[in-house]
Formats: structure tokens, sequence, C-alpha cells
């Protein structure tokens, strides 16, 4: 069977910024097939649906989540202890295809940054261009420095790294590498999707609704793209995403 | 082992348990968790005569208890249900529900049509999906409109007609009638109830469509009402749904009227719902000296 729900225990938490926590769970089932860019779909006690949360790394016997408290089911994640049985259902979706040999830039906008990491660890010559809105949220630069060749941090603000957007550093370093895989607001996606095009480079997109079931059955996580034959669907982001090519989105 | 099959409208079901549509598609996600033999029937995602997209995302938003969803028919259409998912369904040892919605009374009676020549065990008649302006509930709402479509479609069906009812309604209980006296085999009850949420931070309704169909926990107590009201007024096997969460939920439901079950939102945290309420029930009857499920259906003591 392609599914499977698992109960993985919480080895390790840390509030890395306000608001958002790191989590490690064990879970060699899941942690052996998990790709880099699909997620995890966590059942919250008292809470009719699963939240689904990126992967931000795996080993042979781990996951790593990072993932911001946006409601009450989030929060109620966020206050397991250490040692407490996580239900999941994963890995899910279609996650990043990386070509290891080339360079790759790897871009991430706030708390689209964590998949981006284990998704720059399957690449040899990995950039990993890090956006956030201000110094405190911050998160991640130390791991990225460690799997990257070269780390670019950017802040809205300026309190930290280099002020300006993702999309700035992105300009500038564009004609080095081959491709771009990006997660984050769709905002951010759009712009780099333009840049990508304009400069004929292979742009995957990393995209977000709110979802139901995970799996592709209940057809709540709709997003505009295109078809095989460049007719616009309702896709689900559950299934068929969540990374798509950016030329299959209608932007 | 207490006997978990139901007969409805001359169909047999290994067990009461229906997927419903819906919520599980045309049943080959689930079927990547388990052998969808586990349900006694699949009722697939609405069907129209031609494809649709569906409603703009958001489509759903999580509420207490439960949650509420516009996904507005999404679908392939009927010739490409036929063509594509059923005859895979039909091997999968379990009851094969097409359920059909429509602008027209022509779509419908189109569909049916076309399904009644197929291997479809059944067909239900959605005239209650609350997501789309034109689809269903137009024909949903009132004893005439009830009546007039079962009516239509009854010509063409050929296969055990169930009407799927809406709760959106001031009576159901005569619309159930209007159903059972055009000829429909079987009431399935209750579709979603109506609702909204609203960001209070942009004050945007949280569902692009604005409003959504309500399902989940939170609507189980209406349902186990509107299903224990339309059993004590109808000849015809009425199956229950809203809200079953749990093996003593579907119990209920069953001790409120119903002859079999759907089940649809707990599956979404939970996909092995339907092995774990059949298990239940099955040892409840065994625990209480009963040996078929069907002796529970309306055994409702009503004060």
């Amino acid at each position: 069977m392609k599914y499977e729900i698992v109960n993985a225990t919480l080895l390790k938490k840390e509030e890395i910024a306000t608001g958002i926590f790191d989590f490690l769970l064990e879970c060699p089932s899941v942690s052996k097939k998990a790709l880099a860019g699909q997620f995890v779909h966590i059942a919250v006690p008292s809470k009719t649906l699963r939240r689904p949360i990126s992967i931000c790394d795996a080993d042979e016997k781990t996951i790593r989540i990072v993932f911001q408290v946006k409601g009450e089911g989030t929060k109620i994640l966020s206050e397991s202890k250490v040692g407490d049985k996580i239900d999941i259902l994963a890995p899910l979706g279609h996650g990043f295809s990386v070509d290891k040999s080339q360079k790759i830039a790897f871009i991430g906008g706030g708390i689209g940054v964590p998949p981006m990491l284990y998704s720059a660890r399957q690449c040899d010559n990995a950039v990993a261009i890090l956006g956030f809105r201000n110094k405190k949220m911050v998160i991640l630069e130390k791991d990225f420095q460690e799997v990257c060749k070269e780390v670019y941090v950017a802040t809205d603000d300026g309190s930290y790294g280099i002020h300006g957007f993702t999309s700035d550093i992105l300009k500038k370093i564009i004609d080095e590498i081959d491709g771009v895989c990006a997660c984050g607001p769709m905002p951010m996606l759009k712009v780099i999707a333009g840049i990508c095009k304009e400069h004929d480079k292979p742009c995957q997109v990393s995209l977000e609704e709110r979802m139901g079931c995970g799996i592709g059955a209940c057809l709540v996580c709709a997003c505009k793209t295109y078809d095989k034959d460049g007719n616009v669907e309702h896709s689900h982001v559950c299934k068929k995403g969540p990374v798509y090519n950016a030329e299959e989105v209608v932007w | 082992m207490a006997d978990l099959k139901v007969n409805i409208a001359g169909v047999e079901f290994q067990n009461p348990v229906i997927g419903a549509s819906g919520t599980v598609g045309f049943g080959r996600e689930y079927g990547e968790f388990y052998p969808l033999s586990v349900f006694g029937g699949i009722s697939c995602k609405g069907i129209t005569l031609q494809p649709r997209q569906g409603n703009p995302a958001p489509r759903i938003a999580e509420t207490p208890s439960g949650m509420l969803n516009a996904v507005g028919l999404q679908n392939p259409g009927v010739d490409h249900f036929i063509q594509n998912d059923l005859s895979w369904l039909k091997e999968q040892n379990t009851v094969v529900i097409a359920n059909i919605a429509g602008n027209t009374y022509e779509d419908y009676c189109q569909m049916a049509e076309k399904l009644s020549v197929t291997d479809v065990d059944m067909i239900e008649l959605n005239i209650s999906c609350p997501n789309v302006k034109s689809g269903g509930v137009q024909f949903g709402t009132s004893c005439e409109s009830v009546g007039a479509i079962t009516k239509a479609v009854r010509q063409f069906c050929k296969k055990p007609l169930i009407i799927k009812l809406s709760p959106n309604v001031t009576d159901i209980v005569s619309i159930a009638k209007s159903a059972e006296y055009e000829g429909a085999d079987a009431i399935s009850m209750i579709n979603t109830l109506t609702g909204m949420r609203i960001d209070i931070h942009n004050r945007r309704p949280i569902i692009r469509n604005n409003t959504g169909g309500l399902s989940g926990s939170a609507v189980f107590p209406v349902a186990v009402r509107m299903v224990c009201q339309v059993a004590q007024a109808v000849k015809i096997p009425v199956i229950g749904m809203g809200g079953i969460t749990t093996w003593q939920d579907a119990v209920e439901m069953m001790i409120a009227g119903a002859s079999a079950l759907q089940i649809g939102t707990v599956l979404f945290k939970d996909p092995y719902a339907p092995v774990k309420i059949n298990e239940g029930i099955s040892q409840f009857l065994d625990e209480n000296n009963i040996s078929s499920v069907t002796e529970l259906t309306g055994t409702v003591k009503l004060w």
C-alpha cells in the first residue's frame, strides 16, 4: 500500500524564532522514503483536519519539520512534548527534482525556507537565497551554510543581511546558475518565475493551499495550472503538487 | 460474529459503511491504504454531464468540530467516469454508487440513462449540493421540485435510485415523502448544512465561494434528528450520514433509523475510520447478542 499513517516520536523540539518551531521526529519508514519538497499531514488532537507541513530535512531514521504557529491547530502541535507520539500521514505529494551536478539556486521566503534545506542537500552545487521579514525571523541560516556552497540572506527591512528581496539576489546571480527551486509567498514565486522565464532557466515552485484529505480525494486544495494540452485546469496541490514547474502554473 | 451485511433496494452491501460522495473521489486514493472492500460501498464524487472545474480556492475552512467546503462539483464528467473509473471500481468488491448532479432535468435524465446501461450498482441523485449556482439544490428544497425530478429521472433510471436530501429545508419529512411517492428506492441524508466563516482581519469569507457546506461531528445531532424523523415517515430505506466519526455514532445513526451509513469528513483525519467503525459495530453486536446489524435499524424508543 502506497500510503501509511505512523506514530512518530518527537525526539527534539525547539522554538527557533518567535512562533516558529523545529521538531525532530523519529519515523524510519517515512524518512527512508521522503523526497525533498514532500510534506507530512499531521493529525492534531481535537481538530477535524490534519495540518500539512513540509519536510525540512530527513535522514535514515528521522524527519525534521519547521512550522509556524498560525492558528489553533499549529498552536496545539507546538505544545507537544519530547517523547510524545505524533500521528503523521506521510510522505505526500510530488517533490523537487534536483540534478545533483547542476548549480541550482534554492530560494525560500519566510516559512517557505524550511523545505529548501532537504532540497539543497540533494545538490552538490547548491546556492541558497533566503528571505525574511526582519532579523528576528531569520531561521536555519547555519543549516544552509553546512549544505550549500553559497548562502545569501535578505531581509525586507534590512535589519539583517542584504536589504531587499530574494528576487533582487536572484537577478544578480541568474547567469551563473542552471535552475531554481523555490518556496514562499505567491507574489515572491511569481516574480522569481518571471525572472527565470526571462533568462530561460528552469524553475520549480512549491505551492500552498488550504488542504483537506492530503491525498487527492477531496479536491479542495485547487490551484490553477495548465494541463499537458495547455488548457487551464484546477489541479490539486496535495497530489499533483506541491511542486510544479513554474510554466505549469497560471500566474 | 455478527452479520454486518445490509440490503438496500435489492443491492447487498458487505457492511453498512459507505464512503460518502465528495470525500473519496473515485476510490483510488483510499485504495492505496487498504482494499476498498473495507467499505460496504463507495459513493463516487458527484458527476455532471460535462466536466467541471469547480470553484476557485480556498475551498475549505475548519470550524469547531467540523469543516466547511465549497468544491463546486469539480469532476471529469460522466463519460470519463464510465470510461476510466467504473471498470476499476467494479473490481474492488464493493458496491459502486454513481452520484449525479445537473443543471436541468435533461442533464439528470441523460446521465441516468447512460449509467443505466453500465455496471454501476446504484444511482444517487444529488439534489442537495449547496456550493454551485446551478447543479442540484434548486431541485432539492421543495416537495414539488423533489417530486418532479425524482419522477423525471425514474423514467430513465433502470438502477436502484437513491435521492440525497438537503438539510437546508423547512420540512425534510415532506420532501422525503415526495421522493418516495415518485419512485425513489432509498433516501440518503443529510448533505451538508450551508455555513460561512469570516477572517476578522481582512473581513473576507475564508471560502472563496463565500458560503460552504458544513460537515463533521458538528452536524451529527442534526443528522440523527432528521434521519429519525424521515425513517419514521417513509417505508424505503434511509442511508444515514452527517458527522459520523466513531462506531458509537454509527450505531446511534442506525438506531435512529438508518439502514446503512455514509462517512466522509472523518476520513480526512483518519483514513482507517471504515475499518474501525465496522470493527466497533461488530463488537457491539456480539456483546449485545445481536446477530445482524439490520436489527439495529429504527429501534429508537422515542419518549
